[in-house]
C-alpha cells in the first residue's frame, strides 16, 4: 500500500520524532511511505483567523502535491479536520477545483483512523520495552472526522506491558487553538494548567496526545508546572514497541 | 406584521444591552479564580455528562437533534407563514397577539397592557428575552412593581444582579452569598442552608403569588397550528404566574415559533435533556387561549407579545440557522471557555458560545470584537447542541467579516497575507523553517524550552514554556533516513 506522508509545519519543526515514528510504524505494517517535499501547511490558521482566500490559495497547493497519492496520512487530527471538513466548501464556486477536492478529502486520513480503519492493524503482538501507564487526552479536532478516542485507546490496550487510566475531563479542549493561545492566554493558561491537574491525577507517566498543535501545548505546560507525566504521541509510543519487539526477537 | 424595522434603541441604541463591556478585563480577573473554576466544573461541567448520559438512553439522539434542526430551518425559512398561523390561532383562542419591532416597543406593549388592566404588582416566570428587553427596568419606570419568581432570578433581582447562564441564572453565587443576600433582605438570622434559603423565598412568593395582577412569561415553545404556548419549568413558578393573576402576558422572540403539535415531542425530548440531563423538566405547560366562558380558573386575558429585535435581519442573512437556539445553555455546559471565564464575562444577556455568536450578530461586531475570537474552536457546542447549530464555523465567518470590514488591525492583516505567501512555495516555507529554528533556538534554555517569547507571543510563555526547535526538521530526518536505507544500515 502506498502512502504519502502529510507531515504538518508543527510536527516538521517542533517533533520531528513523530513524523519519523509515523514513517516506521507505517513501514513496518507493510506500507511504502513517501514524502512529498513540496508540502507546506494545510491553511488551517489562515482559514481559522478569517482569510478563506489565503486558505484556499494553500488547499490548491496541498491539493497538488498530493495528486498522486494513494493515501495521505497525517500525525495530526486537526490538519486533517481542516482537509475533511473546509477544502471542499472552499471551492463552492470553482466546480473543478471542486471535484479535485473532494478526490483528495477522501484520500485523507489521520495517522490512527488509518491504522483501524484501512490497515485493521492488530498490535497485540508488539510489547513496550518496560511497563507503562497510559492516559489518553481526546484532541477536539478529532470531531470533525467524526472520530472518538476509542480506536487510539484500544490499540494502546493491545500492546504488551501498556496499562491504561482515563483521564478526567478527557475531551475538554487543553487551550491550544492556534492563535487563541497567545492573544487569549489568561482563558489558555487556565484551561491547559486545568488538563495537567487532570493528567497528573491519573498517576499515569505518559499522555498520548495525538495532535501537534495540543502536544505543544500540554507539553509547554506540563514543563511549567513540573507535571509526573510525559506527552506522546502514539506513534511514537507503538514505534518503541516495534523496535523492541524486533531487538527481542533478534536476540 | 411590522416585525422587519431594524432595532434602534434610542436608549442604549444596541438590540441587547451590555453588562460588562471589557471582555480582556473581566476574562483576566475570572480565568486566575479557582473557586469560580471549581463551582462551574460542580454545575455546568456535571450537567454536560447529565446531557450525554440522558441522551444515550434515546434509541437515535443524533437523528433527534438533526431532526429538530430540520424542523427549525423549515420554519425559519417560512417564518411569516407560521407567525401568521399562531396569530390566527392565539387569536382564536381568545388572546391577543402583538409584533414588536424593537425591545423598546415590547416593553412599551407590555406596559400598555399592565396599565390598561390596572395592574400593579406583576409577577414573572423566568424569560431570557424579558432579560433581552430589561423589561423589569420598564415596568419599575411606569410605576409597576416586577417580582421574579424563579429562585435564581429572585435571588439576582433582589441582589441587582444580572444572569451569567442561560438556564442557571445564579450559577455564580454560592449558598453562602446567598445567604448574605437573604438575610439583609428578609432581615432574618443568615443561613446557608439550600432547603432553608429555598423555603424563604417560596414562603414569600406564595404570598405575593395572590396579590399579584398580571403574570409574565417567555416562551419555550409557540405551536402555530393551535395557537399554544409551551412552557417547561422545574419549579412550578411558571405555573402560577400563568395561573394565579388576572392577566398573562407571554413575551417571545419570533424564532420561537414551531409548526404543530406534533413536532413538539421532538423537542420536549431534547430540551431538559440538553438543559439538565432532565428526561423532561418537573413541570411542562401547554397554554391554549384563556379562561374560556363557564370555566373557574385561569387567567381572564392572555395577551402573546412577539418581538423581533434584530432577528429578521440575522434572518435575511447567512447566519439564519443560529435562530434555531432553543436557549437550552448545552453549549455553555460544554464549552471548556465558559467553564473557565463564567457568563458575566461575555458581557451580555447571552453568555457562552451561542451569545459569542448572537451578541455581535445583535449589536454589531464592531462592539464585541473579542467574542468571535474567544474561541478554541474545539467544537464542543456543536456536538452538544440539540438543534444542530454549527457555532464553530460561524464564529469562523464573523473573524472573516471581521476581516472583510477593516475591524482587524493591520499589523494583524499583514502577518496574515506574509504568511500565507510564505506557506505558498515550498522555498519560503523552508526558509522561515530555518529561520524559527535558528531564532528559537537563540532565546531557548538548555533544557529545550523557551521562557521567554519575544512580542505579541509573550501570552504563549506568560502561561506555559514554549518547545525549542528540534536540532534537525523532519526533512533533515526523512533525507537521512532514506540516504541510510540506500546504504544498507
Amino acid at each position: 500500500m502506498k502512502v504519502s506522508l502529510f507531515v504538518t509545519c508543527l510536527t516538521d519543526l517542533f517533533a520531528p520524532d513523530v513524523g519519523m515514528a509515523v514513517v516506521k510504524t507505517l513501514e513496518y505494517f507493510g506500507c511504502s511511505v513517501d514524502f512529498p517535499t513540496g508540502q507546506t501547511c494545510c491553511g488551517q490558521p489562515a482559514f481559522n483567523n478569517g482569510y478563506p482566500a489565503d486558505a484556499r490559495a494553500l488547499a490548491v497547493k496541498m491539493i497538488d502535491v498530493f495528486h498522486d497519492a494513494d493515501y495521505v496520512v497525517t500525525p495530526s487530527g486537526s490538519c486533517c479536520a481542516m482537509i475533511r471538513d473546509h477544502y471542499i466548501e472552499l471551492f463552492h464556486d470553482d466546480p473543478d477545483q471542486r471535484k479535485l477536492a473532494e478526490d483528495f478529502v477522501a484520500r485523507c486520513y489521520e495517522y490512527v483512523e488509518f491504522l483501524t480503519k484501512i490497515l485493521k492493524v492488530d498490535l497485540s503482538t508488539l510489547s513496550l520495552p518496560e511497563n507503562e501507564t497510559f492516559t489518553y487526552h481526546f484532541t477536539c479536532h478529532l470531531r470533525g472526522l467524526g472520530a472518538t478516542g476509542e480506536p487510539a485507546i484500544r490499540l494502546l490496550k493491545q500492546l504488551g506491558g501498556a496499562q491504561f487510566t482515563a483521564l478526567e475531563k478527557a475531551e475538554q479542549c487543553c487551550g491550544f487553538g492556534g492563535t487563541f493561545a497567545i492573544k487569549y492566554s489568561d482563558i489558555s493558561g487556565a484551561m491547559v494548567r486545568d488538563k495537567v491537574a487532570c493528567g497528573d491525577k491519573t498517576g499515569a507517566q505518559t499522555m498520548i496526545v495525538n495532535d501537534g498543535g495540543c502536544a505543544m501545548n500540554i507539553g509547554g505546560a506540563c514543563h511549567r508546572m513540573g507535571a509526573s507525566f510525559r506527552v506522546q504521541h502514539i506513534a511514537q509510543i507503538i514505534a518503541a514497541a516495534i523496535e523492541h519487539t524486533a531487538g527481542a526477537k533478534a536476540s | 406584521m411590522n416585525s422587519v424595522k431594524e432595532s434602534t434603541s434610542p436608549k442604549r441604541g444596541l438590540s441587547l444591552p451590555v453588562f460588562h463591556p471589557d471582555f480582556m478585563a473581566e476574562a483576566h480577573v475570572a480565568s486566575a479564580d479557582a473557586a469560580l473554576h471549581a463551582a462551574l466544573d460542580n454545575s455546568v461541567t456535571k450537567k454536560d455528562y447529565g446531557r450525554r448520559s440522558s441522551l444515550a438512553e434515546l434509541p437515535d439522539a443524533d437523528g433527534l437533534r438533526q431532526l429538530a434542526g430540520d424542523i427549525k430551518r423549515h420554519t425559519l425559512d417560512h417564518l411569516d407563514y407560521y407567525l401568521e398561523l399562531l396569530e390566527r390561532n392565539v387569536i382564536k383562542h381568545g388572546g391577543a397577539v402583538y409584533f414588536a419591532a424593537t425591545h423598546e416597543e415590547a416593553n412599551g406593549l407590555i406596559v400598555d397592557i399592565a396599565r390598561r388592566t390596572g395592574s400593579k404588582l406583576v409577577v414573572k416566570s423566568k424569560s431570557m428575552v424579558s432579560e433581552e428587553t430589561e423589561l423589569n427596568d420598564a415596568l419599575i419606570a411606569a410605576g409597576i412593581e416586577p417580582l421574579e419568581t424563579d429562585l435564581g432570578e429572585f435571588i439576582l433581582q433582589v441582589d441587582n444582579d444580572h444572569p451569567t447562564h442561560i438556564v442557571m441564572p445564579v450559577i455564580h453565587k454560592n449558598a453562602a452569598e446567598i445567604g448574605k443576600i437573604f438575610a439583609r433582605y428578609f432581615k432574618t438570622p443568615f443561613t446557608d442552608n439550600p432547603q432553608e434559603l429555598a423555603e424563604m423565598a417560596r414562603v414569600y412568593l406564595r404570598n405575593r403569588f395572590n396579590q399579584a395582577d398580571m403574570g409574565i412569561s417567555g416562551v419555550n415553545f409557540a405551536v402555530a397550528e393551535t395557537g399554544s404556548i409551551v412552557l417547561c419549568t422545574n419549579e412550578g413558578n411558571g405555573r402560577m404566574c400563568t395561573s394565579r393573576p388576572r392577566v398573562h402576558v407571554a413575551l417571545m422572540g419570533m424564532e420561537k415559533v414551531i409548526p404543530a403539535l406534533d413536532d413538539l415531542p421532538v423537542f420536549l425530548k431534547l430540551l431538559a435533556r440538553s438543559a439538565s440531563g432532565q428526561a423532561l423538566t418537573q413541570y411542562t405547560n401547554i397554554i391554549t387561549g384563556c379562561r374560556r366562558p363557564g370555566e373557574h380558573d385561569g387567567p381572564e386575558e392572555l395577551h402573546l407579545v412577539i418581538m423581533d429585535n434584530g432577528r429578521s435581519r440575522i434572518l435575511a442573512g447567512e447566519y439564519r440557522d443560529t435562530l434555531r437556539c432553543i436557549r437550552c445553555g448545552a453549549c455553555l455546559n460544554a464549552c471548556p471557555i465558559y467553564r473557565k471565564v463564567g457568563g458575566r464575562t461575555y458581557g451580555s444577556v447571552y453568555p457562552g458560545p451561542i451569545g459569542a455568536l448572537l451578541t455581535p450578530l445583535f449589536n454589531g461586531l464592531e462592539n464585541h470584537k473579542h467574542l468571535p475570537h474567544a474561541s478554541s474552536l474545539c467544537g464542543a457546542c456543536f456536538e452538544a447542541c440539540p438543534v444542530k447549530i454549527n457555532i464553530p464555523e460561524f464564529l469562523i465567518k464573523l473573524k472573516r467579516d471581521e476581516v472583510r470590514q477593516g475591524i482587524t488591525t493591520r499589523p494583524e492583516r499583514t502577518v496574515f497575507k506574509l504568511w500565507a505567501w510564505g506557506l505558498r512555495h515550498a522555498w519560503s516555507y523552508r526558509l522561515g523553517q530555518v529561520f524559527q529554528r535558528v531564532v528559537l533556538r537563540s532565546i531557548g534554555s538548555k533544557d529545550g524550552w523557551i521562557k521567554k517569547l519575544p512580542g505579541p507571543a509573550a501570552g504563549w510563555t506568560a502561561q506555559r514554556d514554549f518547545p525549542m526547535p528540534a536540532k534537525h526538521d523532519f526533512r533533515y530526518l526523512y533525507k537521512q533516513y532514506r540516504a541510510d536505507a540506500k546504504r544498507g544500515k
